[in-house]
């Protein structure tokens, strides 16, 4: 009889909605239906039954065709390449567990790696941004209970995040917002008419990669002083009516995404977001929170920060210390500059999302996959190793866009003899400490997890 | 790639031409001496401040050079790339070509000269630092890419031809002098500090408001300028009971 498992996490957003529900199959194989998600989410799921998975890795053949081999050859091959490159690049992580992560750090530090994640390609300049002014932000359970003043900057969840706006942000009702809706006032600001706009009570259709200096006219608004006629194509009244609305909030919630990151300025226009925040306080309450991409993406970010300092673009190949500028040791720009002479795609798909001429200066290099279906970066690759789906059937910790983490569950067993990312990153990183002839040292978080076996490697 | 980190007057003072080829880099994980890389001729002088290095050829790949420098001299007869007087506290630089991004930064005293142009950060702060450039004189003989000058508290920035965006930003004082045109964004959330324009602004910050017509003479060029006080968005310290605003000084269209 099938089996309606409760409370399971989504592995597809940043909202990591906690709320689905999935039918199984009696033998816990094959998912049946799956409730309460997104379209997207719904398909991912679906995305576990289907036959064609990958089930043993592929090794590129000299003829350029793919070709299956077990595991330990794919392992050894993993193991002795990133050893013999001389600035190995470990991307990806938006798409696997917490305990994957952190799993990876070891190999990085013995390969003398660069780590890093999506974030590089995302939401990175808000990290510059909050290194530089911090970052005043709250749950999404505050902004769902208290906002009643809604901004989306550069955002369109509606697309992007199909659940957030009714589960956090516009529609539900929370304990101080009984209303839903009716009670909030949602302004966003777009170049375009987006889905997210036309449900919008103010759209500020700016000129295209002016937020900055947008943002400076609101707060310069907000300080009293005039300012010009027009500021990146909206008009002077527009701009007043806008900060009256956010200073006269209850609570006022700035949710921004990509259109800040990444046009012109990147991690200035969260800076100036992040000031406008602070200064909105002199007023009311208000908080700003990051529209995280991937269900897991905020993960790396909080790993890494605790075990290497920083949240991404780390360059571990001085052995000593970690490095970190991003520009100098992110991912496309070491890309673009050939400086990487290893590239390792982890959960997420380089060959998709990388500038055309980064993907070529990686490709002239080793070129390793590990993901647990086809994509572009798998097709291009040198070597794909499949693993297991985190959230679908393999259980791990996620962090949410509001770094709230959460234990998601595995729904179906694992295809059989396919690792996770965490165990194939332990045989990998055996595998290199049995090469150069150390002992593995095994320290874990978690009590579970592998320890050292002597005391002695301590 | 090579990190040639060690390239700098203090490293090499003391030391014969062979002890100089030793010295270390790195490339990627791999330790390097500049040896590897390198033709030395010559040996280093007593003290850092006898010390002049001239490099001849192509230093594109070539990172940190002169970076942490206290004294001497260094001079690279072509490209050189990012973190150039990184950090650097006193010496000269004389870079003949052109300079890739990170030049300058955080650099507390000392003369950094680039003939060719600059890319991005030029006399900024490191990643989440809110001490920028404190001292020092950065000259640019070409144009330079974005954030110049971003958490700068002290020094001189000089840019002879076109700037793209974020001059200035989050600054609380020092000096930055653009020849040519920018883009926009210049002196964006800055707090104290000048900015000379001998160009024209193609987007003006909303913050900025004119004040006042001015004579003035910098870097050898008097001008008529328009005298902008900001960022009106940002916070301002009161000195003798004025508020201290930054100030912008915008070539006069005659």
């Amino acid at each position: 009889m099938p089996k309606l498992i409760k409370g399971v996490g989504c592995p597809y957003c940043g909202s990591s909605c906690d709320d689905i529900e999935v039918l199984v199959s009696d033998d816990e194989t094959k998912i049946l239906e799956v409730h309460n998600a997104c379209i997207i989410g719904t398909n991912l799921f679906h995305h576990a039954n289907d036959p064609t998975r990958p089930r043993l890795p592929r090794k590129r053949q000299p003829d350029g065709s793919m070709k299956e081999i077990p595991y330990n050859e794919a392992i050894d091959f993993m193991a002795k390449t990133m050893l013999a490159a001389k600035k190995p690049l470990i991307y990806g992580f938006g798409s696997t567990n917490c305990e994957g992560m952190s799993a990876v750090a070891r190999i990085a530090e013995k390969s003398g790696a660069v780590l890093d994640n999506c974030a590089t390609i995302c939401h990175g300049p808000s990290f510059l941004a909050i290194f530089d002014n911090g970052y005043p932000s709250c749950t999404l359970g505050e902004a769902k209970n208290r906002a009643d003043v809604v901004v989306f900057w550069g955002c369109n969840p509606m697309h992007a995040h199909p659940r957030h706006t009714s589960r956090y942000s516009i529609f539900p009702r929370g304990y101080f917002t009984p209303k839903g809706q009716m009670q909030r006032t949602v302004l966003s600001i777009d170049p375009r008419e987006t889905d997210t706009a036309k449900l919008a009570d103010v759209h500020l259709m700016l000129d295209q990669g002016h937020d900055y200096e947008l943002f400076d006219a609101f707060r310069t608004v907000l300080k009293g002083f005039d300012i010009p006629d027009f500021v990146a194509g909206i008009p002077k009244e527009t701009i007043k009516k806008s900060v009256e609305i956010m200073k006269n909030a209850k609570f006022c919630m700035i949710f921004f995404g990509m259109g800040c990151t990444h046009t012109d300025g990147r991690n200035h226009n969260i800076d100036a977001a992040i000031s406008l925040t602070r200064d909105l306080n002199d007023h009311t309450k208000c908080s700003i929170m990051a529209m995280r991409g991937h269900y897991n993406i905020a993960g790396p970010g909080q790993v890494w920060a605790w075990q290497f300092g920083f949240p991404y673009c780390i360059d571990l190949s001085k052995g000593t210390h970690a490095h970190m500028n991003p520009g100098e040791t992110s991912s496309v720009d070491l890309a673009m500059r050939d400086e990487v002479d290893c590239f390792v795609n982890v959960g997420a798909d380089a060959g998709a999302h990388f500038p055309i001429q980064a993907v070529q200066h990686l490709k002239k290099h080793p070129f390793i996959t590990i993901d647990p279906n086809f994509n572009m970066a798998s097709e291009i690759s040198d070597l794909h190793i499949p693993v297991r789906i985190a959230g679908v059937d393999e259980p791990g910790v996620v962090y949410r866009m509001d770094n709230v983490p959460i234990q998601f569950r595995s729904v179906i067993k694992g295809l059989p003899g396919v690792p996770s990312d965490e165990e194939l990153f332990n045989m990998v990183y055996e595998r290199m400490c049995e090469l150069t002839k150390t002992e593995p040292i095994w320290l874990a978080a978690k009590e579970d997890r592998r320890y050292p076996e002597s005391e002695a490697v301590i | 790639m090579f990190e040639g980190y060690s390239i700098t007057p203090d490293a090499f003072a003391g030391k014969n031409a062979a002890q100089i080829a030793a010295l270390p880099g790195h490339e990627g994980k791999i330790h390097v001496t500049i040896g590897d890389f390198f033709e030395v001729s010559g040996n280093g002088g007593e003290t850092a401040a006898d010390t002049d290095i001239v490099i001849t050829g192509d230093c594109t790949r070539v990172k940190y050079i002169g970076a942490r420098m206290t004294a001497g001299t260094v001079t690279v007869n072509g490209n050189a790339d990012m973190y150039v007087g990184g950090w650097m506290k006193g010496g000269k630089i004389h870079i003949k070509g052109n300079m890739d991004s990170f030049c300058g930064i955080q650099m507390e005293g000392g003369e950094l000269l680039c003939d060719g142009d600059a890319k991005n950060h030029v006399g900024c702060a490191y990643r989440g630092d809110w001490r920028g450039m404190k001292g020092g004189t950065i000259r640019v003989k070409g144009s330079a890419g974005n954030d110049i000058g971003t958490f700068m508290l002290g020094g001189t920035i000089i840019i002879e031809k076109d700037a793209f965006i974020h001059v200035s930003t989050h600054a609380e004082g020092g000096t930055v002098v653009i020849k040519g045109d920018v883009e926009g964004r210049v002196g964006g959330q800055m707090v104290k500090g000048d900015m000379y324009v001998l160009g024209k602004i193609k987007f003006m910050m909303p913050g900025y408001k004119k004040v006042d017509t001015v004579e003035k003479e910098i870097d050898g060029v008097k001008a008529t300028f328009d005298h902008y006080i900001g960022d009106l968005g940002e916070r301002h310290p009161k000195s003798k009971g004025q508020v201290v605003y930054a100030n912008l000084y915008l070539k006069a269209v005659a």
